[in-house]
């Protein structure tokens, strides 16, 4: 009967450690095509020339493989984006774990959960029929479809999971922290700023580069949003044209394994080490700076 | 609505595939060409339901190449095959043979509250290009003009940069919108834009210019009057027998083929 037992039990864990493999596998594998499609473009141009060439003309001849505007976008509108949801996140966060009651919490935060179940090319379509006129109307621009209409689409986009998460973490504070705060003869806003706050940081960092690393990666809303001009933006209203829109534009018609092809896949590298770094420095800081105990607040 | 009828035909497609052998039908290349061959494979498929018609898009070059393997019948493609291509072609021992299928006809546009109603190739130029900036120098008001393009690997960018920008290069403050819908929704929502597009996705809600004093319809461009328009082609390998020939001849009836493409929002060829 036993040895029956342990048959089985070993069976099951070779069971689920095949399927953890295989779907790690399938990622790994994802990655190494990434990359045998990408790095033969560096034949053609340098690796420098690549990153910091000012012109992307694909098709032209001879053509121009230069993704600096590219990358000034993707990081610019990750910034701008970023200045509006983090400030706004982590507030409502703040709000729905410390000063709001219960049953205001249990309403408010599926809401804001539910923000993040919005497609994202029906967030793409608002920006571009309602926002991008009243960019135009309100403050005369050549046109809505620019840097700050996508970032602020993308903050749209980041807030239920800088909110959600940070408020995750800010809730997950023990008790007996506030506690013996109140009983130091803390108010309660002191107690949120210089106790429950410090406290949550490692959840709430993870939760602001999670947010980034979305916004960074998006897709849809880009390319809808962001007008998709190749230049180095000079205003806050220039189009710009990040990494993902021009994959996303370009690539259904480049020829396959040509230049163009391999420069897109090259690019897909950048997008990938960028939103690889931002992962990796989010599983960094909440491992790093992770809270332990009350001794070192 | 075309995605959604794309999706259902691939699904159709895949269900096709599980139960019929025979009278496989494989059509690949330019996304340009694709909604043609997607209404008349659909309409040929409701006439002929022993035929089972596979069709993906892929970009022209995949189409030719695809036809250079042998691995499908009919390549569609949005320009005529190159030289290095036939070459290619011959040396596996297929013979490519092109029927132009229809004609793409782009217009200019702009928003219908601007007065500007003509312009020359070299304004159109001058305006790509980034040298002609502003609407005054063009018989308009004193605004920036907003340069609208469409992605590098387009087909009507294709034509757009051979037809009028003559292989120089778009400025690269040029705004870029992924399809021929989205350049009007940007049009339509910009008083000082300018875009182009196919002419089967005109509408009410921007204003067509006219191309040195040509106005783009079917009939100036199956004349040959209207300057920015090129012919859509299928490529077949060798002369076309059995149901290739019989779709191709689908295609060109101008009764079946014809209206579709019409329909598809190309110039159809009668």
């Amino acid at each position: 009967m036993t040895a029956r037992h342990g048959w089985k039990e070993k069976a099951i864990r070779w069971a689920f450690a095949a399927i953890g493999s295989a779907s790690l596998g399938l990622l790994l594998m994802i990655m190494v095509f990434l990359f045998m499609e990408g790095l033969p473009i560096f034949s053609k141009v340098s690796v420098g020339d690549f990153l910091f060439g000012k012109y992307w003309y694909p098709t032209s001849d001879p053509p121009d493989f230069g993704i600096l505007p590219l990358i000034v976008a993707s990081l610019s509108v990750t910034a701008v984006a970023s200045s509006m949801a983090i400030p706004l996140g982590v507030m409502t966060a703040v709000y729905l774990a410390e000063i709001a009651s219960s049953r205001l919490r249990e309403v408010v935060k599926p809401v804001v959960e539910l923000l993040a179940a919005i497609p994202s090319v029906v967030i793409g379509f608002f920006g571009m029929v309602v926002v991008a006129p009243w960019l135009q109307r309100t403050f005369g621009v050549a046109t809505g479809l620019n840097l700050f209409n996508a970032s602020l689409m993308l903050s749209f986009m980041s807030i239920p999971t800088i909110c959600s998460l940070s408020e995750d973490a800010i809730f997950a504070v023990p008790r007996d922290l506030k506690e013996a705060s109140f009983a130091l003869g803390a108010t309660h806003w002191e107690t949120i700023y210089r106790v429950t706050i410090p406290a949550a940081l490692s959840g709430i960092s993870t939760a602001v580069i999670l947010g980034m690393s979305r916004a960074m990666g998006e897709t849809m809303v880009v390319l809808m949003v962001a007008g998709g001009a190749g230049l180095i933006p000079s205003s806050l209203f220039d189009p710009v044209r990040p990494m993902p829109a021009s994959i996303a534009a370009e690539m259904a018609e480049a020829p396959f394994r040509g230049d163009h092809y391999h420069a897109l896949f090259a690019t897909g590298v950048v997008l990938f080490v960028f939103t690889l770094g931002f992962n990796l420095l989010a599983d960094f800081v909440s491992h790093r700076y992770r809270q332990v105990g009350a001794a070192t607040l | 609505m075309k995605k959604i009828m794309v999706l259902a035909a691939l699904v159709a497609v895949c269900f096709a595939a599980t139960t019929a052998w025979a009278g496989m039908l494989q059509i690949k290349g330019s996304t340009t060409v694709l909604p043609i061959a997607q209404e008349v494979a659909e309409a040929y498929m409701s006439e002929n339901p022993s035929v089972k018609i596979s069709l993906s898009g892929g970009g022209t070059s995949n189409g030719i190449k695809a036809l250079i393997d042998g691995t499908t019948d009919i390549a569609n493609a949005s320009r005529f095959i190159k030289n290095k291509e036939v070459s290619l072609a011959v040396g596996n021992g297929r013979y490519p043979v092109p029927f132009a299928v229809a004609y793409d006809s782009i217009i200019p546009i702009v928003h219908p509250s601007n007065p500007v109603a003509n312009l020359t190739l070299a304004q159109l130029k001058g305006i790509y290009k980034g040298e002609i900036a502003n609407w005054k120098d063009l018989g308009g008001p004193d605004k920036k003009i907003v340069i609208i393009s469409r992605d590098t690997s387009s087909g009507t960018y294709e034509t757009w940069e051979e037809k009028v920008m003559k292989k120089e290069r778009v400025h690269p403050g040029a705004l870029l919108q992924a399809s021929n819908g989205a350049v009007a929704q940007a049009v339509a929502g910009n008083t000082h834009a300018l875009g182009y597009i196919g002419i089967g996705y005109l509408n009410d809600s921007v204003k067509g210019l006219t191309v040195e004093g040509v106005q783009g319809s079917f009939e100036t461009t199956l004349n040959g009057t209207y300057p920015i328009s090129r012919a859509l082609y299928m490529f077949t390998s060798g002369w076309p027998e059995g149901e290739v020939l019989d779709f191709i001849n689908y295609v060109l009836h101008p009764a079946k083929g014809q209206p579709l493409v019409k329909k598809s929002g190309y110039v159809p060829l009668y």
